[in-house]
């Protein structure tokens, strides 16, 4: 049928021959009459084939290569879509022959304009690394490629080629880092699920641990490692001692919306992630969309139940709250009743205990013996983890034990013996009951267990002991391998404590168990009548038998078996089996010192850009205005014109962040015109704020299209304008001398243009600077005051600034001890720090010691004595007290430099008769001095702060006090410092 | 990822396999038939099963396995939430998912797992998009392919995939303009033997049938939004308008779809609209039980419950029952011992109940636990919840649709302990 002219019959073959595919049947001696339809016109007929091709081309490969012309042919097709089936299908097709025809490919798709071929391009990756290894190089190349596109059609797949090929290869993620993490909602679901898996891991490698609470020192690094950022985290940050990484930040900001994902497999994903990276405070939202995937269908349960149940253990506290959605329910299955009990344990603690303990109670007469059994032992453990409970649960127990289910007695013995062994206080009453139980028990490990306790005990019991030995004897041929065992060892053990009673009996099993079918139990009975029994041979060790038979055992540890689960990546297969699964990523430990976190910086001119003064210039302006302006983010080609739409004032400030940005960036090419660079520099900052702004964008919209429509038209005029200027400065820049003229036309530009419009102004200035950072010389009289203003600023920027001391906000009359008087022989000392510059240095710190005399008697000659200082420590002794009288006391004053660090300083204060060890050491606080500078002056040097030590100290503050003026009290009581005059709502101190 | 998917009955047969990349031989399935074999019901087979080379995820739905074979790590919810989909897929094109059906129409079946997945990744899993690359077998369709030869795999290439809204199609048009959405929640409660509630949750979701125009954005408003304790969208809805105004705004898919699902936690208290009042007793000496059992209504704010159906799994000892219902039907079945009673309507004048006697197995000791009963109910228009829908408005589009809203509760997992 194949043959005929006719599609109908063609594809009726052709579905005939996919339904034996489908069955398994092979159908692979069709495969050349097949192949030669791979041209089919009919598009049914055409996909039939390529299903039928893929499947068999692996045992065909040199018929297959028949096919291999028309994809050829295809992957220059027109239509996108044409394109990506070729190359699915060609890339699918496992021919090692045609390897090279299949790089070539993927490197053609991976330039595609259309991102749907491009994402197929990054599936075809995966496939041929699977082909062949040796692609490799090749193919991370293509991989760098595609990481950098920008289509959320594109991101999933590239990343999961990307795990696939490369995963070690961490470093590609870098400068993708912020848009995977951007793009993130936007990509589709199972793309979801592998990126945040990847970020994941990589988060685990980048940056430090959030988890520590008081990590402050080692984490001072990134404290001011980018000031931007730093602002964009606002509030929510300063409140916590650790700083996080803005970038950390980013990812676990980005991704919480995914938690109301409808996939459970993205929820799981986001959940993991906030367990393995997010500080411990706020991982608690994921436990109620974990909780509501337990509707969800069996299989969901089942896995998400074992997640929760790992990280149960770990943090109680998250799923307290929903206790009772882990009750099991009748008609679950076993395998999820179990989970939940499970998780009930863990989550038992005093004040809910009695109330599972109630549920349990449900659940021990369920139908579904096996989950009776599995809530009994959940019993001992709840009874051996909290010890107000324990007394009720073994009672509760005990009670059991009359139960008529065998399971579900010999269970309660079971675990019964492990509780008693945990506490050997008097049970004498319940091993008798449970020494009568053993004629009605018949479980093995249960009879075991019983006879166990009973020669654990059997001293307790010296009655009953022998008596259930001589019955056992009677029985014991019939019983099972365990009980003999332990028959063996009661035996042993009571012959050592009650030889007299017990020595024939013990005697006779050990006959008995000398001619036993198993070897292990003649091995024991050998053993033990070696040990036990003397004779004339008997070794060293028989003397030892009491000690070795009759040893306090350990009690065994009641735990629960996901305890050593977390070691695993939480959701991932490895995890649910407890076991290394192939090829599972070993998720690392967090780093002591994170790596350079400039490394995601985006592209080198936009990283000065944005990490430069222009960043701190526009941090200046009100946020608003970053928020209308990201608006419009797709129009990119309207920011010249919407940089008009500012009001006069900001848009010099505008320019001044400009200019520093081009003058900071000398890769930047001279000949591009400023309003461009202006744009671009815009949108580099638009991007940053993009994401906060997007939760305002409502409001926003309404304010920014008002103000767009009504300069529109005057904006268009001095874009104009500014283009023509443009041209100008570019023809400037290359003749020095010809500078003078231009900027006098300038002078006169700026007046105009001012009368008109104050926004030319700022586009002009931007023009004149893009010259000055070319090595022309700008005579100053000539410039216009405006302009001049603008230079000073730029000056300020650029070269630091002179450090003016202010004097201090405050001065704590806080007093230290130095000497005691009991210790000082009636010569007290106390020193306070007066946060004075010091008159003996400008490194000292200056230290006033205020010295007392309490005796009745003079105190002569106080003076410094020998000195202990660290290295590099200097100290101006005070000049020496020649008399102290009674009663009387002095102030004197000593400089100490303590090189900004807080060690001790130690010296000795000396009178005329005694020497007194003493040492001061200072609160950080007091190292510090406070300079007078602006509030830009501050963020720069803020910016240059890094890698420099920082302290914290927390100041606890009632909610009332909430307002700047008690803060800024509340600071300089504990350091010495200034207030920085501030623009914004919050302080900079 | 995926590797493969084998379609295995209840009886242990593989009826359909597939292969993303190179053959997996079927005997892997063996490892799958063990684990079922010491499972005793299906429902405990694990839904993960290691292998030495491969690791077998399965899930269970309609009586058929779904088994995917991996051979890496992969997030294994990953691989279950996608073998759900391709349920939910076959569900929506054939209307049931079952062996015979799968079986009938296997070449669609595996054109459209063609397109699911690539090279084990999943590529499109829009139901929208699918449709559109293969459209779903009608019998009028099928009659006329017979006739004119032409195929049912759409010859237009999948647009939407390329779209910024993937789960509509472009150029949907309709005579009559509608959008109906059906507000149905379910409560999830045990009560224990006294009566008293132990849990009780409601679980509600937003199912909706959109069938307009063009291109709408719509927006849906609660007169009461925050009673949603935890909710999770469609991809269509704007997370952020919801964070920010509480209002779900979308572009809708075209047809069927789930909007939102959500949850109200058992902290608002749960209206309870029935009650059972139960006696069910054996006797140690007696080879005879006594079965009672009445349901009554209780907090139903003036609607009537339909659709009761009371069923309760017996303990093995029971052989028999011979009871009398005072209204509706009952079926016991000997061999799986479960017990079923259709109610219908309750009437509150005449509270229905099933009374009668159960005969034991002689000499066997009296079961120690009594049959928990499982309870379905419907109540229409109401929520218990009490959420309201305030209104729903259009933009976009310039015609005006029709709208509707209906309301349903029903009972979950229900289960009242004796």
């Amino acid at each position: 049928m194949l043959e005929s002219n006719k599609d109908s019959a063609k594809l009726d073959a052709m579905k005939r021959i996919v339904g034996m595919i489908a069955k398994g049947r092979n159908a692979s001696e069709l495969f050349p009459a097949v192949v030669k339809n791979v041209a089919s016109k009919n598009i049914e007929i055409k996909k039939l084939v390529y299903v039928y091709l893929v499947r068999y081309a692996e045992e065909q490969q040199d018929l297959a290569l028949l096919s291999i012309s028309t994809f050829q042919r295809a992957l220059k097709d027109p239509n996108q879509l044409i394109r990506a089936s070729a190359l699915r299908v060609l890339s699918s097709i496992r021919v090692p022959i045609i390897v090279p025809i299949m790089m070539l490919a993927i490197k053609d798709a991976s330039a595609d304009l259309s991102p749907y071929v491009r994402k197929n391009a990054a599936h075809a990756i995966q496939k041929l690394y699977s082909l062949d290894p040796e692609q490799k190089e090749m193919l991370i190349e293509v991989i760098e490629k595609l990481l950098k596109d920008k289509s959320t059609l594109v991101a999933g797949s590239v990343v999961m080629a990307f795990e696939e090929v490369c995963p070690e290869r961490i470093d590609l993620i870098h400068k993708n880092y912020r848009k995977l993490c951007n793009l993130l909602v936007d990509v589709e679901e199972w793309g979801q699920v592998v990126i945040i898996h990847m970020l994941t891991r990589y988060a685990r490698t980048q940056f430090v641990s959030p988890w520590k609470e008081d990590g402050g020192a080692e984490d001072s690094e990134k404290n001011f490692y980018e000031s931007d950022d730093e602002q964009r985290e606002g509030t929510e940050r300063r409140k916590k001692p650790y700083a996080m990484d803005p970038d950390h930040r980013l990812l676990i900001r980005n991704t919480k919306p995914l938690l109301q994902s409808r996939n459970a497999a993205v929820v799981m994903a986001v959940a993991q992630l906030y367990w393995h990276i997010s500080p411990k405070s706020e991982a608690g939202v994921i436990s109620k969309s974990l909780v509501r995937l337990l509707r969800s269908n069996r299989e969901v349960q089942y896995i998400v139940l074992q997640n929760i149940a790992t990280m149960s253990i770990q943090r109680k506290g998250m799923f307290e709250p929903y206790l009772k959605s882990f009750y099991v329910r009748s008609t679950d299955p076993t395998m999820i009743k179990t989970l939940k009990l499970e998780i009930l344990t863990n989550l038992a603690n005093e004040a809910n205990v009695s109330t599972l303990l109630r549920e349990f109670q449900t659940y021990v007469r369920s139908q579904d013996k096996q989950f009776a059994a599995a809530t009994i032992q959940t019993v001992g453990r709840c009874a051996s983890s909290i010890s107000e409970v324990s007394d009720s649960c073994l009672s509760g127990l005990v009670c059991l034990l009359s139960s008529r289910d065998e399971v579900v007695v010999a269970e309660s013995v079971v675990v019964i013996k492990k509780l008693l062994q945990m506490r050997p206080a008097q049970h004498g009453e319940i091993i008798k009951h449970m020494a009568k139980l053993l004629d009605s028990i018949t479980v093995p490990v249960a009879r075991a267990s019983i006879l166990w306790l009973i020669g654990e005990n059997c001293e307790r019991v010296p009655k009953i002991a022998p008596d259930v030995l001589r019955k056992m004897a009677k029985s014991f041929t019939s019983e099972d391998d365990l009980v003999k065992l332990q028959i063996l060892n009661l035996g042993a053990k009571l012959y050592l404590t009650n030889s007299k009673q017990t020595k024939l009996l013990t005697q006779y099993i050990l006959n008995l168990g000398k001619y036993d079918q198993n070897y292990d139990i003649r091995d024991r009975t050998r053993f033990i009548r070696q040990l036990i029994v003397p004779n004339e041979k008997s070794g060293a060790l028989s003397k030892y038998a009491k000690k070795i038979f009759l040893a306090q055992k350990p009690a065994p540890l009641l735990e629960s078996p996901f305890k050593d689960r977390d070691h695993f990546q939480l959701g991932t297969l490895s995890h649910t089996l407890n076991t290394k699964a192939a090829g599972y990523l070993e998720l690392s430990n967090w780093p002591e010192v994170a790596p350079d976190p400039s490394v995601r910086n985006v592209e080198v001119v936009e990283l000065t850009k944005e990490w430069t003064p222009a960043g701190k210039a526009k941090k200046e302006n009100p946020a608003k205005k970053f928020y209308s302006e990201s608006e419009e983010e797709e129009d990119s080609s309207d920011s010249s014109s919407e940089s008009e739409s500012e009001s006069g004032s900001e848009s010099e400030e505008e320019a001044d962040s400009s200019e520093d940005s081009s003058a900071s960036s000398p890769n930047e090419q001279e000949g591009e015109s400023a309003s461009e660079s202006e744009g671009r520099s815009k949108r580099t900052a638009k991007k940053s704020w993009k994401t906060r702004a997007k939760s305002d964008s409502e409001d926003e919209e309404k304010e920014n299209e008002k103000s767009k429509s009504s300069d529109s038209s005057s904006a268009e005029s001095s874009s104009a304008e500014g283009s023509s200027s443009d041209a100008e400065s570019e023809s400037e820049s290359d003749s020095g001398p010809d500078s003078r003229k231009v900027t006098k036309e300038k002078e006169g530009r700026p007046k105009q243009a001012r009368s008109t419009l104050p926004k030319d102004v700022s586009l002009l200035d931007l023009d004149d600077f893009n010259s000055v950072s070319t090595p022309v010389a700008l005579p100053t009289p000539v410039l216009s005051p405006s302009l001049r203003a603008d230079l000073e600023g730029l000056n300020l920027s650029t070269t630091s600034s002179v450090i003016n001391v202010s004097s201090p906000v405050f001065v704590p009359m806080k007093t230290h001890v130095l000497l005691h008087r009991m210790s000082g022989k009636g010569l007290a000392a106390h020193y306070f720090f007066p946060r004075q510059p010091c008159i003996f240095g400008a490194k000292m710190v200056s230290v006033q010691i205020t010295l007392n005399n309490t005796t009745d008697q003079k105190i002569e000659n106080i003076h410094v004595g020998e000195k202990k200082l660290p290295a590099g420590m200097q100290m101006h002794a005070f000049s020496p007290v020649d008399s102290l009288e009674p009663e009387g006391s002095v102030t004197v004053s000593m400089g100490i430099d303590f090189c900004d660090s807080t060690q001790t300083a130690s010296f000795q204060l000396c009178t005329k008769d005694d020497c007194f060890s003493v040492n001061i050491q200072p609160p950080v606080g007091e190292l510090l001095l406070p300079v007078a500078m602006s509030e830009k002056d501050f963020k720069k040097e803020q910016g240059m702060l890094t890698g420099m030590n920082e302290t914290s100290a927390l100041i606890v503050a009632t909610p009332q006090d909430f307002t700047p003026s008690v803060i800024l009290q509340k600071v300089v009581n504990v350091a010495n410092v200034g207030a920085v005059p501030s623009g914004q709502d919050h302080l900079h101190s | 990822m995926i590797h493969s998917l084998f379609l295995i009955n209840s009886s242990g047969d593989i009826f359909l396999e597939k292969h993303w990349k190179s053959v997996v031989s079927r005997s892997v399935c063996d490892y799958f038939f063990e684990a079922q074999e010491r499972a005793t019901e299906a429902e405990n087979v694990p839904p993960v099963i290691p292998t030495p080379h491969h690791y077998l995820l399965s899930v269970y739905r309609h009586k058929i396995f779904f088994v995917a074979v991996i051979q890496t790590e992969v997030p294994p919810l990953f691989v279950i939430e996608f073998l759900h989909r391709v349920v939910d897929t076959f569900q929506d094109y054939f209307g049931v998912c079952s062996e015979p059906v799968i079986k009938d129409n296997v070449v669609v079946v595996y054109e459209v797992l063609e397109e699911m997945l690539d090279n084990g990744f999943p590529l499109a899993t829009e139901s929208n998009i699918l449709k559109e690359l293969i459209k779903p077998p009608t019998i009028l369709r099928t009659v006329v392919n017979t006739i004119t030869g032409s195929t049912n795999v759409g010859d237009q290439l999948p647009t939407g995939q390329l779209s910024v809204v993937p789960w509509r199609r472009t150029g949907v048009k309709y005579t009559n303009n509608e959008a109906y959405f059906d507000v149905i929640e379910e409560i999830d409660a045990i009560i224990d033997k006294s009566g008293s509630t132990i849990t009780a949750e409601i679980q509600g979701v937003i199912d909706a049938c959109v069938k307009l125009t063009g291109m709408p954005d719509l927006t849906l408003s609660f007169m009461n939004p925050r009673l949603l304790d935890d909710v999770s969208f469609h991809p269509c809805v704007r997370f952020k308008r919801w964070e920010s105004e509480r209002i779900l705004s979308f572009i809708p898919p075209d047809g069927n779809f789930r909007l939102l699902s959500y949850h109200v936690s058992a902290q608002n208290l749960v209206a309870i609209p029935v009650y059972v009042k139960h006696s069910i007793s054996f006797r140690d000496s007696s080879a005879l039980g006594r079965f009672e059992i009445t349901v009554g209504p209780k907090q139903t704010m003036g609607k009537t419950i339909e659709g009761v159906l009371v069923s309760s799994q017996m303990p093995k000892g029971v052989l028999n029952m011979s009871l009398t219902p005072s209204q509706g039907t009952h079926t016991f079945d000997p061999v799986t011992k479960m017990l079923s009673w259709d109610v219908g309507k309750i009437n509150p004048q005449k509270l229905p109940s099933l009374k009668g006697t159960m005969s034991l197995q002689a000499g066997a000791p009296k079961p120690d636990e009594n049959p928990t009963v499982n309870l379905q109910f419907k109540i229409q228009q109401l929520a218990i919840s009490g959420l309201k829908v305030n209104r729903l408005d259009m933009y976009g589009e310039k015609y005006k649709p029709f709208k509707g809203i209906k309301y349903m509760t029903k009972a979950g997992k229900f289960q009242v302990r004796t």
